[in-house]
């Protein structure tokens, strides 16, 4: 599904990512892991193809296509998805209209999907206008599940959201990457930014990354790798040059 | 009253489309009354509406001698050259009478159309008796025959108690247009006076300033404007409320947008009475050149009252396009549908006839985005 070759990013003129590699297959899961500035939300926002991310060498390879010259919102139609972790707001434009203009799914079938998530109400709403952290995390999710990717890459779901919502998010998560099919029928694939962990409660990981200074300093199972860092911290790993 | 239809019968396609973007229907069809003028001369001045009178102000004073009471008595007639002009010519515009307790459910429309002569004068007089509810949709616009011309426009709205008028102006001039509207309202005792104004087609200049006056307890006006001002375009658009009253309160809101054209967007609002409000809001958007020139202007002349103000002018973030092209919206697309949203004012009190109105005149101006 994707694969990610010798990939240096700058941002601002200057190098965030050196050197990452990554392979994610299809139907496959993988989790990414990092102490806080270590580059991970730019190594999704590279992937998905923003614009101050720039890309000095390497490649991306998206469903055996080298993607890395090709503009974001083509990503998006090639089968890319995004949840941000801290969308903007859009003043005036409703959520129920972006949902609309972005898919050729039935309004009623949209309307499914946002009393699944509990944002019928806030179809009618600005777009993250005053809504609560657990309120975007599900007004992106809601958004995905219109959009439909192939690859869905998820930064911190779990951030800022309270028990109740964690396991609506999780479970709605867990879906988009067809959890809920049988493992050799898996067809999407997902790439997961997490620091606690929780998400792993709803889906299992078929691997995790360790990302450091913007190198992936280790690649295994995702809950060996967790817990890890539960008992020992990110001190091993910013010294590790494991890969 | 006139009831020749002919000069609207025979008016071309073009002109059609253009009456139709101020949100006229021509086949009168879900209003409760229609008043034409075209150039000077009064087209049609029917409502058949219980309770609603409309007619030709020239006749209107002739008919009720107390109406000289309402008659050059909010706008003063020397307040400037254009007042004066108007003042100086031959009656023209309408007169709008609810009687106490009366509600159109439908708009009354009122199209001041410029078909050839170099400048049009109207003065209305739009009353709201007790209790009685008054919407009304004014189309203004200039054929597209008309190379040069000037519209001067003086408006006086008399908001009685407990009643409620909603305006709401759709300006479709031509690149060559003149446009001096002279607007003053003064609401009553649990009055709402609603004041929409929408422009997105080029205009050579409009400069207006209208102004209402909350004299009543607990009155309330508010004011929306959405405009677009293509490369050309000089636009001096202001909106003041004198909260006079206990308990009054004013909102005035703005969306500009410049495409190459040059805009002042004024806002003022003066707190004068014990326990009133008034926000004011104004964002501008610069596409492609021009300048927007935010006056926000908060006058408090007492401790308990609580007036406030936000204004931001700019370009559209980067983050909310590629939030939308993440969504797979091209960046063209993107960019259109958070315009689209930026001029989305919802107004309160108003019906969704009128609502809808505004929306399609918005919708109709999207390709100049």
């Amino acid at each position: 599904m994707l694969k990610v070759e010798n990939l240096h990013v700058e941002v601002g003129g200057k190098e965030v990512l050196h050197n990452v590699n990554l392979a994610i297959g299809e139907g496959e899961t993988h989790v990414l892991m990092g102490p806080n500035g270590s580059g991970k939300t730019t190594l999704l926002r590279s992937i998905m193809g923003f614009g101050n991310y720039e890309i000095t060498e390497g490649r991306i390879l998206f469903k055996g296509h080298d993607v890395t010259d090709v503009p974001l919102h083509e990503r998006a139609r090639y089968g890319m998805g995004l949840m941000f972790q801290r969308p903007p707001t859009i003043s005036g434009l409703k959520l129920g209209k972006l949902l609309t203009a972005m898919s050729g799914v039935h309004p009623e079938k949209i309307y499914e999907y946002a009393e699944s998530m509990k944002m019928a109400d806030f179809l009618e709403r600005d777009i993250n206008a005053n809504f609560s952290g657990g309120e975007i995390k599900r007004s992106e999710v809601l958004q995905l599940m219109v959009q439909q990717p192939d690859f869905v890459m998820l930064d911190e779901p779990e951030s800022g959201v309270d028990l109740e919502n964690i396991a609506l998010i999780g479970n709605a998560i867990a879906r988009l990457v067809e959890k809920d099919r049988h493992i050799v029928k898996r067809q999407k694939s997902g790439l997961i930014i997490t620091h606690t962990g929780y998400i792993l409660d709803y889906l299992e990981a078929d691997a995790g990354h360790m990302l450091c200074d913007g190198e992936i300093r280790c690649k295994g199972n995702a809950r060996e790798i967790l817990k890890v860092i539960q008992e020992r911290g990110y001190k091993e790993c910013i010294e590790c040059t494991k890969i | 009253m006139h009831k020749d239809l002919d000069a609207m019968n025979n008016l071309s396609e073009e002109d059609r489309v253009r009456l139709e973007q101020t949100g006229m229907m021509l086949s009168a069809v879900n209003r409760c009354g229609s008043y034409f003028q075209t150039d000077q001369d009064v087209v049609q001045s029917e409502c058949t509406y219980e309770g609603i009178e409309m007619l030709p102000t020239e006749i209107a004073l002739k008919k009720y001698e107390w109406l000289s009471d309402y008659y050059w008595n909010l706008v003063d007639k020397d307040k400037d050259e254009y007042t004066r002009y108007v003042a100086g010519q031959k009656i023209s515009g309408y007169t709008i009478i609810a009687r106490k307790g009366s509600k159109n459910i439908f708009p009354l429309e009122t199209c001041l159309f410029m078909q050839k002569d170099e400048i049009q004068t109207v003065h209305n007089i739009v009353i709201a008796e007790e209790g009685a509810e008054l919407h009304l949709i004014s189309g203004c616009a200039s054929s597209h025959a008309v190379r040069k011309g000037a519209h001067y426009g003086v408006t006086e709205f008399y908001v009685g108690k407990d009643a409620l008028i909603s305006t709401t102006m759709i300006h479709t001039w031509g690149e060559h247009v003149d446009v001096y509207p002279r607007s003053a309202a003064v609401v009553g005792e649990g009055g709402t006076f609603l004041s929409n104004y929408v422009s997105m087609k080029p205009v050579a200049h409009i400069q207006m300033y209208p102004v209402a006056r909350l004299t009543g307890a607990t009155s309330v006006a508010r004011f929306n404007s959405v405009v677009l001002a293509p490369e050309g375009s000089h636009l001096d658009l202001g909106q003041r409320a004198v909260l006079e009253a206990k308990g009054s309160t004013a909102e005035l809101i703005s969306r500009v947008i410049t495409r190459g054209g040059e805009v002042i967007a004024r806002s003022h609002i003066i707190g004068a009475e014990e326990e009133t409000r008034g926000h004011i809001e104004c964002k501008g958007l610069i596409l492609d050149g021009g300048s927007i020139h935010a006056v926000p202007e908060i006058e408090g002349r007492l401790s308990n009252t609580e007036l406030s103000h936000e204004a931001a002018v700019g370009k559209i973030a980067r983050d909310e396009i590629e939030y939308l092209m993440a969504r797979g919206l091209d960046e063209e697309v993107a960019t259109a549908t958070i315009i689209r949203g930026f001029l989305d004012v919802r107004i309160q009190g108003l019906p969704e006839t009128l609502q809808r109105q505004i929306d399609a005149a918005i919708d109709a101006a999207e390709d100049g985005f």
